[in-house]
C-alpha cells in the first residue's frame, strides 16, 4: 500500500491532478438532486464505454470489406470463444443506450433542467442524441446483412430526394453507384472514427457544462427561473441544502450503472446477438428487409404518408423536429420548471410516446404489407364453401389462384392491406363488387386485364354469398325494380 | 512598444506564420476535398453505364416476366457478391421488353413478381405495380424504374450500373411512367 502511495504521490506531483480532481469530485450539489430521477445521464455514459470497449473488441476480428464482413460475424458467433457474447453486448449496449440517451431526454425536459442557464447543455445534449441515432444506424449497416443492404437502399431512396444535390449525396453516402464495398468502407469509418469521435468530444463539453453550471436543482412549483437571479439562488441553495456529489449522490449512479450493465449483460446471455441475417447478396430477393428496434417506427411512417406527402415530410420533418429541440431553450428559457405546472410539456412527451409506440407495434406485424404466401398457405375456411354452388366454388378457387387472399382476409387468415371480406356481400352490390375487382380503386389495383369475363362472374358470385348467416346480401332496388324476379341472381 | 501604426517583429512573425499556415492548409484542402468528393467527381467515366448483357432472348419466353442477374459494370476489389444486381425481364413480343429494377420506386426494397395475379409486389411498405410496371397502389409516386435495353445477335443487353432512387438522374431519364389514374 505504501508504495502505490508513493507512486500516486510521484505522479501528482508531476501531473497536478490530484486537486482539480477531488475539487470536481466534491463539488456541492443540492440535497435534492441526489435522486433516482438523476441516474439517467451518468447510466448514458457508462453504457457508452462499454459500447467503446466492446467496439474495439469486435474490430480485432471484424472484417470491413462487403465480400468478408459477413463471413467474419458468422466467424465471431460461431467460432471464437465468446465471440457470440461480444457482438451480443455491443448489440443490446446499443439499445439501452438510446433508450436511456431518450429516458434521460424526458426527465431533463420534464425538469426544465434545459432553462436558463443550461442551454448550451441542452442544445450539446440534443446533438448527442442525434449521434447515438447515426450510432445505431451506422452500426446495423456494419451488421452487412441484408437487412442493412436493403436498409441502405431505403436511405438512398430517402437522400435522394433531396431537390438538385439528390443524386449527389447518394453518391457521396454510398462511395460509388451502387451499395457494395466503399459503401461499407465508409460506413466503418464513420462508425468508427468519425461519430465516436464527435460523441467523446461532445460528451466532454456536456460534462463540462454539467460541473460549471451545477446539477439542475429540484424543480419546485412556482420557484421561477429568473435570469437576473437564478445562478445566486442556485449558488444560495447549494450552499444552505447542498452536499458534496461525492458520496452523497454518487452512490446511486454507481448503483444504477451497474444494474444497467447487468442487465445489458443479462439480455446478451438470453437473446444473444443480432444476426446477421441472410447474406448481403442482392439477387437473393426472397427477403422483407426491417430496420433495428428504433426505427421501426419510421418504417412505419413511411407506408402510411400519403405518396404526395412524403417527400415533403421526409425533407422538412427532420428539419422541424431538431430545429424545435434546438430552439426550446431560447424560446423557454425562464419561468416555471416543474412539471406539475407544465401540463402541455407533460402532454407533449406522453402524445409523442403514444405516436412512437403505436409506429413501433404496427411495424411489428406490418399489417400494410400483402402477406406474399397467404394464396398458398391460408386455406379458405370450410364453411365459407359448404352449401357452396358448383359457380361459386370455382369463384373461391379464382379466389385463392389470384391471390386476393395475400391482402383480404377471409375468416381472420390473409392479409391486412385490404378489408377483410368476411361480410363482403353486405357492403357492396353485385355490380360494386364487379367493379371494384375490374377496375380496382381505393389502393386495389385493378384485375380486368388479369381475369377473364369468366374468372370475374366465378369470383363475384362466390364473393357474394360472404354474409352473416341472418342477414341479406347488399342488391341494387332499382335493378330489380326494372328487371322484376330476374334482376337478382 | 508597438503603437497603432508600427507592428512588433514578434508580432509580426505570429501572423506570417498564421498565413503561411493558412496557406498551406488550402493547397492541402484541395487534394483532400477532390478525394472526399471522389465518387461524384468520377462521373460516369468510368463507364458504369455501359451494356451489359443478360444472355440470351431465348431464355425469356414471350409473355412472361422473368428474374435476371448481371454483375455491375463498375466493381472495385472488395464488393464481393454486393456487385450482382437482380432485375425483372419481361418479354412483351418479338423483340420488345420491358427490364424493370428490382428496386421499388418507394423507397429501393427488392419487388417480386407473382404471375398468377399479374403484380409486382413490395414487401416493405406495400408498393405494387401491374405487369408493365406501372403504379398499381402503394405507397410509390411513379412506376417501377426501367432500364435501356437493346436486341442485338440473340442476346438482350442493358444499361445499368446505377441504383435506380426516386431523384437519380437514371431515374428521370429512364421509363419514367405517370402513376396509373
Amino acid at each position: 500500500m505504501r508504495i502505490i502511495a508513493q507512486i500516486g504521490e510521484w505522479l501528482d506531483r508531476r501531473m497536478q491532478l490530484a486537486a482539480p480532481i477531488r475539487e470536481i469530485a466534491e463539488h456541492p450539489v443540492p440535497k435534492s438532486t441526489a435522486s433516482w430521477w438523476y441516474v439517467f445521464g451518468s447510466a448514458a455514459l457508462v453504457v457508452f464505454l462499454l459500447q467503446l470497449v466492446t467496439g474495439i473488441m469486435l474490430a480485432f476480428v471484424y472484417v470491413p470489406s462487403a465480400s468478408e464482413a459477413w463471413n467474419s460475424l458468422q466467424y465471431l458467433n460461431h467460432d471464437i470463444a465468446l465471440g457470440w457474447f461480444i457482438r451480443a453486448l455491443h448489440g443490446w449496449g446499443s439499445n439501452f443506450m438510446v433508450a436511456i440517451v431518450l429516458i434521460h431526454m424526458v426527465q431533463v425536459f420534464l425538469f426544465a433542467a434545459y432553462k436558463f442557464p443550461r442551454e448550451l447543455t441542452w442544445v450539446v445534449g440534443v446533438f448527442l442524441l442525434l449521434m447515438t441515432l447515426g450510432m445505431a444506424f451506422t452500426g446495423q449497416v456494419l451488421r452487412f446483412d441484408q437487412d442493412a443492404y436493403w436498409g441502405l437502399g431505403i436511405g438512398a431512396s430517402i437522400a435522394s430526394r433531396v431537390p438538385f444535390l439528390g443524386s449527389a449525396i447518394v453518391k457521396l453516402m454510398l462511395g460509388g453507384p451502387i451499395i457494395a464495398g466503399a459503401t461499407l468502407s465508409r460506413f466503418f469509418a464513420l462508425h468508427v472514427f468519425v461519430v465516436p469521435g464527435m460523441l467523446i468530444a461532445f460528451v466532454a463539453v456536456h460534462l463540462l457544462l454539467v460541473l460549471k453550471l451545477g446539477i439542475n436543482e429540484w424543480p419546485m412549483p412556482g420557484r421561477l427561473v429568473k435570469k437576473a437571479t437564478y445562478e445566486n439562488e442556485y449558488h444560495e441553495l447549494t450552499r444552505k441544502d447542498g452536499a458534496p456529489f461525492v458520496p452523497y449522490a454518487v452512490w446511486k449512479d454507481l448503483f444504477f450503472a451497474a444494474f444497467i450493465l447487468l442487465a445489458v449483460a443479462a439480455c446478451a446471455i438470453f437473446f444473444g446477438p443480432f444476426g446477421p441475417t441472410g447474406q448481403p447478396d442482392p439477387t437473393i430477393i426472397q427477403t422483407a428487409p426491417k430496420p433495428d428496434y428504433f426505427f421501426l417506427w419510421l418504417y412505419a411512417v413511411l407506408s402510411f404518408l400519403p405518396p404526395s406527402m412524403e417527400t415533403p415530410a421526409l425533407l422538412i420533418g427532420p428539419v422541424i423536429v431538431i430545429g424545435a429541440l434546438l430552439l426550446l431553450p431560447f424560446l423557454s428559457g425562464e419561468g416555471e420548471k416543474s412539471w406539475r405546472r407544465r401540463p402541455i410539456a407533460v402532454l407533449t412527451i406522453l402524445l409523442v410516446a403514444v405516436t412512437l409506440a403505436t409506429f413501433t407495434h404496427l411495424a411489428g406485424y406490418t399489417p400494410w404489407s400483402p402477406h406474399m404466401n397467404a394464396w398458398s398457405s391460408d386455406p379458405i375456411p370450410a364453411r365459407f364453401l359448404e352449401h357452396r354452388t358448383a359457380l361459386e366454388r370455382q369463384g373461391a378457387l379464382i379466389f385463392q389462384a389470384k391471390q386476393c387472399h395475400n391482402c383480404h382476409a377471409l375468416g381472420r387468415d390473409g392479409g391486412e392491406r385490404g378489408p377483410a371480406l368476411d361480410s363482403v356481400a353486405v357492403q357492396l352490390t353485385q355490380d360494386q363488387l364487379i367493379r371494384q375487382v375490374i377496375q380496382g380503386g381505393g389502393n386495389m389495383p385493378a384485375y380486368g386485364k388479369n381475369l377473364s369475363p369468366a374468372q370475374t362472374t366465378a369470383l363475384v358470385a362466390f364473393l357474394h354469398t360472404l354474409h352473416p348467416a341472418g342477414q341479406a346480401p347488399a342488391r341494387d332496388a332499382s335493378r330489380a325494380m326494372a328487371l322484376g324476379k330476374s334482376g337478382q341472381n | 512598444m508597438s503603437t497603432d501604426e508600427t507592428i512588433s517583429r514578434r508580432a509580426l512573425f505570429m501572423k506570417i506564420g498564421i498565413s503561411f499556415n493558412g496557406l498551406v492548409a488550402a493547397a492541402l484542402a484541395v487534394p483532400i476535398v477532390r478525394f472526399l468528393l471522389s465518387s461524384i467527381t468520377r462521373g460516369r467515366a468510368d463507364g458504369y453505364l455501359s451494356w451489359i448483357s443478360l444472355g440470351s432472348v431465348s431464355q425469356f419466353p414471350e409473355g412472361e416476366t422473368r428474374l435476371a442477374t448481371f454483375r455491375n459494370p463498375y466493381v472495385t476489389p472488395t464488393d464481393g457478391k454486393t456487385a450482382d444486381t437482380a432485375c425483372w425481364v419481361r418479354h412483351v413480343e418479338g423483340e420488345q421488353f420491358q427490364v424493370f429494377a428490382i428496386n421499388c420506386a418507394h423507397l429501393g426494397c427488392p419487388v417480386r413478381w407473382f404471375p398468377q395475379s399479374g403484380l409486382f409486389m413490395c414487401p416493405c411498405h406495400g408498393g405494387a405495380y401491374y405487369q408493365d410496371g406501372s403504379r398499381a397502389s402503394g405507397p410509390p409516386e411513379r412506376g417501377l424504374f426501367e432500364y435501356p435495353y437493346k436486341v442485338e445477335n440473340g442476346l438482350i443487353t442493358i444499361q445499368a450500373g446505377e441504383l435506380p432512387t426516386p431523384g437519380s438522374p437514371t431515374a428521370s431519364l429512364f421509363g419514367k411512367k405517370p402513376p396509373c389514374a
